[in-house]
């Protein structure tokens, strides 16, 4: 057998062992749960859409999808905010104590998220910021933040400074500058940052569930009541858990190039 | 590039540190303090100084949850390092099939966490999963709720499923850094494949592979989510690492003193073996 085709015999398998459990959930979401107690099937018998019109009709399932993203929106646009006139400053210019403010940015990215969770929710309780959606996107900045100044950063550093000294000959002020000529240079940067930033606060639980009790509620605290006094309503269950794959999956071919550099905080 | 000087950048970085700095600096001072004190109440504390200190350091169940912590993350940096370069060097190089792969592997890395918990959860069930109900009928007794290995096995099985198309993407992108004129120079020098692999690519790979290391170090640190949703940390305290324990002691049990002690130990933990992973790596680099 020859080396390449043995390689992609490999890659072939890998992608099937990765994909397996997701199918299983998949078709897991299709049955009725009297077919999915009764015994195997590996694909519905009983095609269903039962499980997903409860999502759809229920404002108490579907409002928890709402509720994350409206925080992730929240916490992306707060993220870039910030983060792109401090990328502009640590790729253009130094300052006093410019590496070690880098440092610690990234020290953030090693704080365990359960470190600050009593904390976290006394501040947001004592400046009654409780169980809102801004609570969680205020929380989600701490790793966002950094990983977002590090990728703009990156980009940033590609674009040759004498575009800025040629705006600036030509008679540009600096706001008009960097909104006009300097962001869509920098524009797949920026699309990379927001996916990153939309990604780490879609997938992350403990603070967003600590952080909310009902009105801000995420989808994954409202996804453990499907136990219920019968058991465990695992039709249900499956088709919440498809339905929130469905968000990344449907973004991740813009950003395909680019994702090792985001997940190695603009190192690659 | 060549920076200039110019310290009024301060005023750009201004609003990035103001919002990290209430994010995490005013949380970590907070947990400094209770760390000294016996908090009753409201306002109601008074003064112990180290002694939750040593009282964790002495305890028991934390010293369990620590070893079980360090040993998972062991277990999870030595199957997923060797097996996301293996994957990288299988990738096809470029073309349809190349962004394929790229977009199939970032799958899991994008499914929520507790998400992932219920995958497995019901993936690894003896009567509805099919993981379980093929072991099962395999002739392996297999069960992941009552059996210790087999639920270490499982959440172990699902970090593995979790991130190593994390340590494959980078360790593709930092392949497809290599010019193609190393290839073609071993090529002249009929270099085996082994000598191609240890001479030209591993050495180009130092740099993601640190930050492969790293990342999954401190990730399969803080791991909460996961396990919790699979196994909720048993049976008994098997599965219980480190964040649970932090978490059940502080929220559940309302025992603030002992957690801070605990939550400051616990970052520096992190921040001490991350260190001593960069400097070990980076040093290794300088012998050379």
């Amino acid at each position: 057998m020859n080396y390449s085709r043995s390689k992609g015999i490999g890659m072939t398998l890998f992608i099937i062992l990765l994909l397996t459990p997701i199918y299983w959930l998949l078709n897991m979401s299709f049955k009725t749960n009297r077919e999915i107690l009764g015994g195997l099937t590996f694909w519905p018998q009983d095609f269903t859409l039962q499980n997903y019109a409860v999502i759809f009709t229920d404002s108490s399932w579907y409002s928890g999808y709402i509720n994350s993203m409206i925080y992730v929106s929240m916490n992306m646009t707060i993220t870039l905010l910030v983060a792109l006139p401090a990328a502009y400053a640590f790729s253009r210019y130094k300052f006093v104590g410019d590496k070690h403010l880098f440092f610690w940015l990234l020290s953030n990215r090693m704080a365990p998220p359960a470190v600050f969770l009593l904390p976290f929710f006394q501040l947001y309780s004592s400046i009654g910021l409780f169980d809102t959606h801004i609570a969680v996107a205020l929380a989600h900045c701490l790793f966002n933040v950094p990983l977002a100044v590090w990728i703009l950063e990156g980009f940033m550093s590609g674009v040759p400074r004498e575009y800025d000294e040629m705006a600036y000959i030509d008679g540009y002020s600096f706001p008009k500058f960097f909104v006009k000529i300097f962001l869509p240079m920098i524009r797949s940067g920026i699309g990379v940052a927001a996916f990153f930033a939309f990604m780490f606060s879609w997938v992350e639980l403990l603070l967003a569930r600590t952080l909310t009790s009902v009105d801000a509620q995420p989808i994954g605290a409202i996804m453990t009541r499907t136990i219920g006094a019968s058991g465990i309503d695992w039709g249900v269950l499956a088709a919440a858990g498809v339905l929130t794959i469905i968000p990344g999956v449907l973004v991740v071919w813009f950003v395909r190039n680019h994702i090792a550099k985001g997940f190695a905080l603009g190192r690659v | 590039m060549n920076k200039v000087p110019n310290n009024r950048a301060w005023w750009l970085v201004l609003p990035v540190f103001i919002l990290v700095a209430f994010s995490a600096l005013i949380p970590l001072m907070t947990v400094v303090n209770y760390s000294v004190q016996d908090i009753f109440g409201p306002g109601q504390g008074y003064w112990v100084g180290t002694e939750w200190f040593k009282e964790i350091l002495g305890n028991e169940r934390l010293q369990d949850s620590l070893l079980r912590q360090f040993a998972f993350s062991g277990a999870v940096l030595a199957i997923q390092i060797p097996l996301g370069i293996s994957v990288a060097l299988m990738m096809p190089k470029s073309g349809i099939k190349a962004s394929l792969c790229l977009i199939l592997l970032a799958i899991p890395l994008l499914i929520p966490w507790n998400v992932v918990g219920t995958i497995w959860q019901i993936f690894g069930r003896g009567d509805i999963g099919l993981f379980g109900w093929g072991l099962n009928s395999l002739g392996v007794d297999y069960n992941y709720t009552g059996d210790t290995v087999d639920a270490w096995l499982t959440v172990l099985l699902m970090d593995v499923w979790h991130w190593t198309p994390l340590v494959a993407l980078l360790c593709y992108s930092g392949l497809r850094a290599i010019p193609e004129a190393f290839y073609q120079a071993a090529e002249i020098d009929r270099a085996s494949r082994w000598a191609v692999f240890r001479y030209i690519q591993l050495p180009r790979l130092k740099s993601v592979l640190v930050i492969a290391v790293l990342l999954r170090f401190m990730d399969s640190f803080m791991i909460y989510t996961e396990p919790f949703v699979l196994t909720g940390g048993g049976p008994g305290s098997s599965t219980t690492f480190l964040s649970q324990t932090l978490t059940t002691m502080a929220i559940g049990q309302f025992d603030i003193g002992r957690a801070a002690a605990f939550s400051l130990i616990y970052f520096l933990v992190v921040l001490l073996v991350s260190w001593l992973f960069f400097t070990a790596i980076t040093h290794l680099d300088k012998e050379k």
